[in-house]
């Protein structure tokens, strides 16, 4: 089998479907080994990785770092919040200093989008994106894949509504370019104001109303309102957004079929989601995370298979 | 290149019975003893052995198929990833006997990563190892099998093929030389 088509991975829109199928069956693997009693391989023993959280993150931090360590390699966290990034110093500088420590693949998140890009053209380490502003967050596009494909058997065919504030998210660009490589359907549901001009372009379909998105798909992927990002108000209120996009029990009963359920998280209980759906049966959220150290892991390998010893 | 018939079929059928009787020889019913056959290879020869130990003593024993790719030491000194086959051990090694299978023993490298991955899933009283063929004075590392089914003197450079009928289309073993004229 090749190697991926990419060196770095900044965004899904890059890869083939090959590249996916390939981080697919790597992570099948890495799904068996860290549910073993020793959860840990010696693959990456001598592979230094930095994690650079210039924003917030719980999951996919810590989700980088179990990952690394997972497969042996070592691991250097830094966030903006305590760092000299507050006393002035500029990105390429911060990254320059770390590299000069001797470190082989940075993971970036980054509130501008292009961050991770712009930072392959110029370290001479593999980065990864973890997250760049509204553009695209790669390896959880890859994950909520995986997770369809271990629910449902295959993506190809199967039809995903991303619901909720697709305007500011980068997990749903990332999902739509990794789904429709893989041969799904994807719509787009949220508000008018929520959702994206031209995003027809992309191949979605577009619902401003979430019975007929739910009536239509078979994964319903719940997506935060992500308030940090919203300059002006593009809804009356929570409660009014709860009531129109809002996820409920009665509402997943009254459709006559099941679907899945998934959420990237943070959750915001009784906003996006009840607690009642997002515990249940159909949903799939811990999975998601589970599955998401598997996907790091493969990525994190099989970028680190190219690093020229 | 010339190839030379280190087995052919009946001599191959021969040796694996052997094997098995070998193994009976010291792991009676294997009530407490497990064979794991290594990725990718060594899966037909633990195969062979559970259907041949079957006709024997009408039991199967426990078998499992172990990956060893990411525990190898040549990791980024190939050109390409190497993608890894299914790990299949849905057993507790703890305590038991655990006899590591193989084709072709050569450097020992493999079987040195199989020793690690092996010792990921639990700390079995013994391992042993058991290969189909032995090339002897190629070793890289210390390490010797415990049960051969044929020893063969080979030169490095040389490459020993062991076919499979289920999977080649005829059970035999053969070894490719280099011409003496290359």
């Amino acid at each position: 089998m090749n190697n991926l088509s990419v060196s770095h991975l900044t965004g899904i829109r890059d890869l083939t479907a090959e590249d996916i199928e390939m981080i697919f069956k790597t992570a099948d693997s890495f799904k068996d080994v860290i549910n073993r009693p020793i959860k840990k391989v010696p693959s990456l023993r001598d592979i230094t990785i930095a994690n650079l959280f210039f924003e917030n993150s719980t999951r996919t931090r810590l989700s980088f770092e179990l990952a690394a360590k997972r497969l042996s390699a070592d691991v250097v966290n830094f966030t903006a919040a305590n760092s000299s990034v507050k006393k002035g110093e500029t990105l390429i500088d911060t990254v320059n200093n770390i590299l000069s420590m001797k470190v082989d693949m940075v993971v970036i998140r980054h509130a501008s989008p292009g961050a991770a890009s712009f930072l392959t053209k110029h370290i001479p380490a593999k980065v990864i994106n973890a997250g760049d502003g509204t553009h695209e967050h790669p390896t959880q596009a890859l994950l909520d894949a995986y997770s369809i494909r271990e629910k449902l058997g295959t993506v190809k065919g199967k039809k995903v509504a991303i619901i909720g504030d697709i305007l500011h998210s980068r997990v749903a660009l990332s999902n739509i370019y990794c789904l429709q490589k893989l041969g799904a359907e994807v719509m787009v549901c949220g508000p008018s104001t929520l959702i994206p001009k031209y995003i027809e372009r992309l191949g979605v379909k577009v619902s401003h109303n979430l019975h007929e998105a739910l009536m239509w798909c078979d994964v319903a992927n719940m997506l935060r309102i992500q308030l940090e990002r919203q300059d002006i108000q593009y809804f009356p209120s929570l409660r009014d957004y709860a009531l129109q996009f809002g996820l409920n029990q009665e509402l997943l009963d009254s459709l006559g079929k099941e679907i899945v359920i998934m959420h990237p998280g943070p959750i915001n209980r009784g906003v996006e989601i009840t607690s009642e759906v997002a515990d249940g049966d159909q949903s799939i959220i811990l999975n998601q995370v589970e599955n998401g150290v598997a996907i790091r892991m493969a990525v994190i390998y099989l970028l680190a298979s190219q690093i020229e010893r | 290149m010339d190839k030379q018939v280190i087995l052919d079929a009946q001599q191959f059928d021969l040796t694996l019975t052997r094997l098995c009787h070998e193994l009976i020889e010291q792991h009676s019913d294997f009530s407490n003893t497990v064979l794991i056959g290594l990725q990718p290879r060594g899966i037909h020869v633990v195969k062979r052995l559970r259907d041949k130990l079957y006709e024997i003593l009408s039991t199967t024993p426990v078998c499992g198929n172990l990956d060893i790719t990411f525990y190898r030491d040549d990791f980024r000194r190939r050109e390409k990833p190497i993608i890894p086959s299914v790990t299949n051990i849905d057993f507790s090694i703890e305590n038991k006997q655990v006899i590591l299978v193989d084709d072709v023993l050569f450097t020992g490298r493999t079987i040195r990563s199989g020793l690690d991955a092996l010792l990921t899933f639990g700390r079995p009283t013994k391992v042993q190892l058991l290969v189909l063929i032995d090339r002897r004075f190629n070793r890289d590392l210390p390490i010797q099998a415990d049960y051969i089914g044929k020893s063969v003197d080979t030169l490095f450079h040389e490459k020993v093929k062991v076919s499979w009928l289920e999977v080649d289309g005829e059970d035999k073993v053969e070894l490719y030389m280099k011409d003496s004229n290359e």
